[in-house]
This record gives structure tokens, C-alpha cells and sequence, in this order.
């Protein structure tokens, strides 16, 4: 009997003062390309998000983290321990969830955990209790005692974070979490992220090519780009200037839809863009959802699109520090 | 998704009473049902790198045999293992019949006599054992574990020349108890026995080294199963022909030495000069220099096996 339950309260995290990762002057070049280029970070416990477009070195990063790979100059730790001379012990501690699929499809999601378990450690009693419990907190029941190849890709993704959290890590490091996943399974593993840094007590390094999902679930972000720091800042700043709705309605017969929208929202003090047809609406709070939706019905419009926009990098390469515009994706 | 939703709200709810299983330390948590008890941390002991390469082997091994994997991936192994029992089955039927005073097929030749069922056994199932991880990128979740690569090659490689010694000796295991049971003479039965087991550990691990080498060369299951049989089927067979040819044309130095290149012929020579068992060899290696050579060639065997999987591994955890 290896575990002995115990709760302990979100506001208390297992490392208090030690910085959890903490990178200095990292540099990592492989012959055609640098990775990583003189990085200097420094990561707290809860959520932090990193955010880079593909290549910018965020895979690279986390490798060097696990010990995986030697940094060509420069020193990395985590949780308090150097990764050149305590790799085993810090993937003893810390959870890893790669991007890419992963998972043998001839076996049950709960073998799968256990067995991974036990490659951490965990002696077979407790190996088995921590996947019942893993797997009950990413949210797979039933489908446990299946064979993996028939899951879908949410599942699939449910199983990774489970088998990354088995050994009740220290700090998880999770790589485009959300990648393939549809809108509804993309905001279940986000909240999922989001109780692992404040319920669960464990610190997330999440990594992802776009900013608008990560400030959603981040206490801070980390942006980087051709291996270089760009930003490093609480989410709080991000957000402030990312949280906006997308919203396109159709016209009446006699006058256009957006130019009476527009007034009338901007008559309720809300801060708005016009982009051709479209509207841009700074979210004051979640008030601004159910007020749009009012505003439309009662001028008589139809609305086509009600969408939060999700901020490419692109943006945050405006020497204005990443004002939202209507050019990007929505 | 609706599921997650409702366990999330309530748990939520239910975390101010805490784990009821043990005293709460804040004094708040003697409520009598368990409604949800949250997040668990685990604080039991973390073991170490010999017990985690230890359930690595022990997890290998059963696959090797199909245990908790499909019904399907059992087939093979369960046919094979099989095939190999039924005619010690049939040796031992036909001791307790007849008059004989020793084994009618020698154990150190058992192997030799059967090579074609355990090179297809080890070109099947190597790849089981290391194809499957890379193909499936479940090798990125082991070395992210406090699992060495060197705990990793050496698991597998145990695991796989353990199950290779489980199929060759059972069968020797039971032409021993059979010739026992008919009365065969003890002592040099033993001896006997005794000797074709440490002939199966050298076969063994000559066999499991190749296999995996070649399974773990490619992701590609089919590809890989095809090299290991031809590597050992082909070069059993040019082996001997090169051989008898020689030893026809009375060159006998090179009938004896030709058999340094195929695994089941190197281990038969090496376990003849080693243990004086019986050959099927049609020329032995020429001499003493011949036997050590052969005996040194296959330990360099297995520990080059063991190099190349530790050096394609090192290049994978990078990677």
C-alpha cells in the first residue's frame, strides 16, 4: 500500500520558493538551425503557457528540460535540480505529454497507465490505484477497459495527460495539448489544465502556436520565437488586449446591420472596431455575451457569426504590443 | 464530456470535507459518505531503476508471449511453444516403450534439430518487443521516465533471451523427467541436461541479440520479421552447404570454420568444445584455437548485439 490519501488545499503547492524551471542562457544548435537561442526564463508555480509558432524552439525546450538533450551552452533546472547532472531524478518527478500520438493501440487505457506508472516507480498496488484515479480525473471511465486503437482523438489525448500525471509529478510539461482536437474537446482540456495547476497542485508548462487558448488557462506566458524570448509576462497583461468577439449580423431592409449594431452596442459603453462587415467587440465581461445577443434581437437583425477570436504570434510582432486587429483569424 | 462536467462541479463542491478515509488534519473532515475525494497525491515510495527496469523485463516477457495483448497476438507464440514441446512429448513416449539407455536425440542437439520453429519464434516475436515501441512512439514515454536506455536494452534483451531459454529448455526440462521416469541412468542424464541448458543460455542470447538488433533497425514489423529469417534460415542453410562442399572436396578447415557464421552453428560449435556435448556438426572447428575462437566470437556477438541497441537507442532519446 503505497498511497496514503491526502488532500491538500489548492493554495499550497508542493514548491513554494523554488522557481520550477529556470533556464539560463540556454542555447541549443543543431547544425542547420538554432533551437534555442540564449534563453533566459523563469517559471513559477500554477500555469504557464508557451507559445511559440512551430519552430520556435518549444519542443526543443522541454527535451532539454527532461534531460533528453544537452544544451549546447547555457544551464537549465528544474525543480531546483540541474538537468545535465539530475535528468533521471527530475523525470522521476516531472510528467510529459508529447505532441505526437503516442499510445500502443493493443492495449487498455488502464493497463497502459498502469504500466506506465510502475516505469516511474510506482509499486503495482499503487501503480494501479494512481491510473484508476488518473483516469477518473482526465475524465475516462468505462472506455478504460478497451483497447486504445478504437479511441478518438479527445480520448486519445485524455489517456496521454493520465499517463503523464500517473506518478503525481511535481510539474507537468504538456506539448500542443490541444492539437486535432475539435472546439469541444479543446475547452474540456483546457479546463482539465486548468483544475491539474489549481486543484491538483501540480505546476503545467503548456505549450501551443496559438496565445488566445493558453491566457484563457495561464498564470503567466512565455512567448517564444526562432528560439529567442519575445515576452515573458503575467497572462493578465495578454489578456487585456486579446479578449475580443468576432460578430457579423445581416442587414434590415432598409439600413445595415453592423452600422446600427454598432451604435447601439457603443451606446452601451462597449469599445468597438469595424472590420468591412465585420464587428469587432472588446469583451468587457461575461455581461458582453448576453448583452450582444440582446442588442441583435431586439433591433430585428440576424446574427451570422458570434466568435472569440484567437490571436495568432503575427500580432504580437506589432510594435504596439499585439492590439488585436480584424486582419487575423477569427 | 457531460460526464466530466457534473464530476468536476461536484467535486468542487465536495473538497472543503476532504479525504473522509483518514482524520482530517484541519479538523473538518469526519463526514460519514465519500462523495468525491478529489485529487490524491501520492506519498508512497518512489522505487528505484532495478525495480523499474525489473517490471519492464517482467511486462516484456509475458509479451513476448501474447499475455495482456490481444487473443490474436497469443497465436503465434502459444503454436510455436507448441511445436516445440510435441516432440520431446513424442522422445519421451517412445523412452518408456522401449529399451533405450539414453536419449535417442542428444539435449544439446534439440535446438539444432527444431532451429527452423525457434528462428521463426524469434523473428516473430522481436519485433513485438522493440518494433512496437518505436512505431508507436511509446519508446518517447519511456525515456521521459527515470528509465536509463541502458535499462531499457538491457530489459528487453533479457526478457527476449528469457523467453528463447523458456522455449528450448521446457522441452529439455521434459525429455529429462521422461528419461528419468524410464529409468534412464541418473548421473549422466543430469550431466547431460545439465550441459544442454547452458548450451540454450548461449543459443539464447546469441539469438535474442540478433533479433532485436534487426527488429529494433526499423518501425516496420513485417520488415523487420523478414531480415531475422532470412539472416538466420539463409545463413543456416548456405552455412552447411558451404560445408559439406568442403568437406567433400577434403578441406576441412574451412567445413569446420564456415560454421562461424550462422548463430545456430556458432553456438553448436562453441557448446561442443565447451562442454564436450555431442555435434551436429559435420566438421568441427579446427582445434582448441578453433573451439576458442568460437566460444570468444560469440560473447563478441552479444555484447556487439547489446552496443549496437544501446548506440541505436542513445540516438532515439535525442531524437
Amino acid at each position: 500500500m503505497g498511497v496514503v490519501p491526502e488532500v491538500r488545499p489548492p493554495d499550497s503547492p508542493i514548491v513554494d520558493d523554488v522557481a520550477v524551471i529556470e533556464t539560463d542562457r540556454l542555447t541549443k544548435r543543431f547544425p542547420s538551425v538554432t533551437a534555442l537561442d540564449d534563453l533566459t526564463i523563469d517559471v513559477g508555480t500554477g500555469v504557464t503557457g508557451l507559445v511559440g509558432s512551430n519552430g520556435a524552439g518549444k519542443s526543443t525546450l522541454i527535451k532539454i528540460l527532461l534531460g533528453l538533450q544537452p544544451a549546447t551552452s547555457g544551464g537549465a533546472r528544474v525543480l531546483g535540480m540541474d538537468v545535465t547532472t539530475h535528468g533521471s531524478q527530475i523525470r522521476g518527478r516531472v510528467g510529459y505529454m508529447p505532441e505526437h500520438d503516442c499510445l500502443p493501440p493493443d492495449v487498455t487505457a488502464t493497463e497502459h497507465v498502469v504500466h506506465m506508472a510502475r516505469i516511474s516507480g510506482l509499486a503495482p498496488t499503487s501503480a494501479r490505484e494512481r491510473a484508476a484515479d488518473t483516469l477518473r480525473h482526465v475524465g475516462l471511465y468505462e472506455e478504460r477497459y478497451r483497447p486504445i486503437g478504437g479511441y478518438s482523438t479527445g480520448m486519445k489525448q485524455r489517456v496521454k495527460l493520465a499517463q503523464a500525471l500517473a506518478h503525481d509529478p511535481q510539474l507537468v510539461l504538456l506539448d500542443e495539448p490541444t492539437n486535432g482536437l475539435d472546439p469541444a474537446g479543446r475547452d474540456d482540456m483546457l479546463d482539465l489544465i486548468s483544475r491539474i495547476g489549481s486543484d491538483f497542485g501540480i505546476s503545467v508548462l503548456v505549450t501551443s502556436h496559438l496565445l488566445g487558448e493558453l491566457e484563457r488557462v495561464s498564470d503567466h506566458v512565455v512567448v517564444l520565437d526562432g528560439g529567442r524570448l519575445l515576452r515573458s509576462q503575467a497572462t493578465r497583461e495578454f489578456t487585456r488586449k486579446t479578449q475580443v468577439l468576432s460578430v457579423e449580423v445581416t442587414d434590415t431592409d432598409d439600413r445595415r446591420g453592423d452600422e446600427v449594431l454598432a451604435a447601439a452596442l457603443a451606446a452601451d459603453g462597449l469599445v468597438i472596431r469595424h472590420d468591412g462587415r465585420l464587428l469587432h467587440i472588446d469583451i468587457a465581461d461575461d455581461e458582453t455575451y448576453d448583452l450582444i445577443r440582446d442588442r441583435v434581437v431586439g433591433l430585428g437583425l440576424g446574427l451570422v457569426r458570434l466568435q472569440q477570436q484567437r490571436h495568432h504570434m503575427a500580432e504580437l510582432f506589432r510594435p504596439d504590443g499585439g492590439e488585436p486587429d480584424g486582419g487575423d483569424q477569427g | 464530456m457531460e460526464v466530466t462536467r457534473a464530476d468536476l462541479s461536484k467535486e468542487t463542491l465536495d473538497k472543503p470535507t476532504g479525504n473522509t478515509s483518514r482524520p482530517d488534519s484541519r479538523g473538518r473532515g469526519e463526514s460519514g459518505v465519500i462523495h468525491d475525494i478529489g485529487y490524491r497525491h501520492f506519498t508512497g515510495e518512489r522505487l528505484g531503476r532495478g525495480y523499474i527496469t525489473r517490471s519492464l523485463y517482467v511486462s516484456s516477457l509475458r509479451g513476448v508471449f501474447g499475455l495482456g495483448r490481444s487473443g490474436k497476438s497469443k497465436l503465434l507464440p502459444l503454436l510455436l511453444s507448441a511445436a516445440m514441446l510435441l516432440p520431446a512429448l513424442v522422445i519421451v513416449a517412445i523412452i518408456s516403450i522401449t529399451n533405450l539407455t539414453e536419449q535417442p536425440l542428444a539435449y544439446s542437439q534439440y535446438a539444432v534439430a527444431l532451429q527452423g520453429i525457434v528462428a521463426i519464434f524469434v523473428a516473430a516475436q522481436s519485433p513485438q518487443l522493440v518494433s512496437h515501441d518505436l512505431r508507436f512512439r511509446t519508446i518517447t514515454l519511456y525515456f521521459a521516465r527515470p528509465l536509463e536506455r541502458v535499462d531499457y536494452v538491457f530489459a528487453k534483451y533479457a526478457a527476449l533471451a528469457s523467453a528463447l531459454l523458456l522455449l528450448i529448455g521446457v522441452p529439455l526440462l521434459v525429455l529429462y523427467l521422461g528419461g528419468m521416469l524410464a529409468g534412464l541412468p541418473f548421473g549422466r542424464q543430469t550431466a547431460e541436461f545439465g550441459g544442454g541448458l547452458i548450451g540454450a543460455v548461449i543459443l539464447s542470447l546469441l539469438l535474442a541479440g540478433l533479433g532485436l538488433v534487426f527488429a529494433a533497425l526499423t518501425p516496420r514489423r513485417g520488415f523487420a520479421v523478414a531480415i531475422v529469417i532470412v539472416v538466420l534460415l539463409v545463413s543456416y542453410g548456405a552455412v552447411n552447404i558451404v560445408s559439406a562442399v568442403a568437406y567433400e572436396e577434403g578441406n576441412l578447415e574451412l567445413a569446420g570454420w564456415i560454421y562461424l557464421f550462422s548463430p545456430v552453428t556458432l553456438y553448436d560449435g562453441a557448446q561442443t568444445f565447451l562442454l564436450n556435448t555431442p555435434s551436429g556438426l559435420i566438421q568441427q572447428p579446427p582445434g582448441t584455437l578453433g573451439g576458442i575462437v568460437f566460444c570468444l566470437f560469440a560473447v563478441f556477438c552479444v555484447i556487439g548485439a547489446f552496443g549496437i541497441l544501446l548506440t541505436r537507442y542513445r540516438r532515439m532519446a535525442a531524437a
